[in-house]
C-alpha cells in the first residue's frame, strides 16, 4: 500500500513540477534555468521541514516517506536540471552553466538545511 | 503555441503517469541499494547519474529525430518530464548532503554534492554523444544504401 502510494504522489509531484515550470517559463524568459532551480529549491526546503518534523517525532515515518520520496522525489528533478546546464554549455555560455550549476547544488541545500532547523525549532 | 502544454490535461495526465512509474523505480532502487559503508547515499548517486545519462540521451535522439509532432511530444513529457524526472530527485541529494555534514563529515558531504553535480554532467554528456553516434550511424547506413 505505502509502495503504491509513493508511487502515486510521485506522479502528483511530477505534474506540479510540469504545471509550475509551463507557469514560470510562461512568465520569466531567463536564460538561467530559473524554473527548474525554483523547483528544486522549494522541493528541498520542503524535505528539509519533513525530516525536521520526523526528527522531533512530530511526523509519522510512513506519512514522511509518501511526502519525502513520494511527492518532494518526483517533484524535484536532477536529470533535467543537468541537461540544461549542459544544454548552456553547448551554447558556449559556460558562466551561466556554472552558476546554475553550483547555484543549484548551495542553494538546494541551504534551503534543505534551513527548513530541517525551523522544523525542529517549531516542533 | 508550446506554452500551453502545462495546461493540457491530457499532456498534465501523461506526465503524471511517468512521474509515478518513475518514482515507483526509484523506490525499487532505495530498497535494492543500501548506502555505502561510509554513509554514501548510493541509491541517490545511482538514481542520479542513471536518469541524467537517459535524459540526455532521450532528448538529443528526439531533438536530431527532426521537428516535434504530437507523438514525440508525448514521448519527451512522459518519458523525459514524467519517468526520468520522477526518477531522479534533488530534494533527496540535498538533505543527503546536509545531513552528512551535520553528522560530522564535511568531507564526504562535499564530495557526494559535488561528485554527483560533476558526474550527472558528464554522463549527461555522454548520453548526448551515444544518440548523436547512433544517428549519425543510421544516417551513414541510409545514404550507402543496404550493404548487400
Amino acid at each position: 500500500m505505502t509502495t503504491l502510494l509513493v508511487a502515486l504522489l510521485g506522479g502528483v509531484g511530477a505534474a506540479a513540477r510540469f504545471v509550475v515550470d509551463g507557469w514560470f517559463r510562461g512568465r520569466w524568459a531567463a536564460r538561467l534555468p530559473l524554473a527548474t532551480m525554483t523547483i528544486n529549491v522549494s522541493g528541498s526546503l520542503l524535505i528539509g521541514v519533513l525530516a525536521g518534523l520526523l526528527s522531533a517525532g512530530a511526523l509519522a515515518p510512513t506519512a514522511y516517506t509518501l511526502a519525502a520520496t513520494g511527492f518532494c522525489g518526483g517533484y524535484t528533478t536532477f536529470s533535467t536540471a543537468s541537461v540544461e546546464v549542459v544544454r548552456l554549455a553547448q551554447a558556449g555560455d559556460t558562466r551561466r552553466a556554472v552558476i546554475a550549476a553550483l547555484g543549484t547544488l548551495v542553494l538546494t541545500v541551504a534551503a534543505a538545511t534551513v527548513g530541517y532547523a525551523a522544523a525542529v525549532a517549531l516542533s | 503555441m508550446s506554452r500551453a502544454h502545462h495546461l493540457d490535461p491530457l499532456l498534465v495526465g501523461v506526465v503524471a503517469i511517468g512521474g509515478a512509474l518513475g518514482t515507483l523505480a526509484r523506490y525499487g532502487v532505495i530498497h535494492a541499494l543500501h548506502p555505502a559503508p561510509d554513509g554514501l547515499p548510493v541509491a541517490t548517486l545511482t538514481e542520479n547519474l542513471v536518469g541524467a545519462f537517459l535524459l540526455g540521451l532521450l532528448l538529443e535522439a528526439l531533438l536530431r529525430a527532426g521537428a516535434e509532432d504530437r507523438r514525440r511530444r508525448v514521448l519527451r513529457l512522459g518519458l523525459g518530464t514524467g519517468v526520468l524526472g520522477g526518477f531522479t530527485t534533488y530534494s533527496s541529494l540535498a538533505l543527503e548532503v546536509h545531513t552528512l555534514a551535520s553528522d560530522g563529515r564535511p568531507g564526504l558531504a562535499a564530495a557526494y554534492g559535488l561528485g554527483s553535480m560533476v558526474l550527472g554532467l558528464v554522463t549527461c554528456v555522454l548520453g548526448v554523444l551515444v544518440a548523436a553516434w547512433f544517428d549519425r550511424r543510421r544516417a551513414g547506413a541510409r545514404a550507402h544504401g543496404p550493404a548487400a
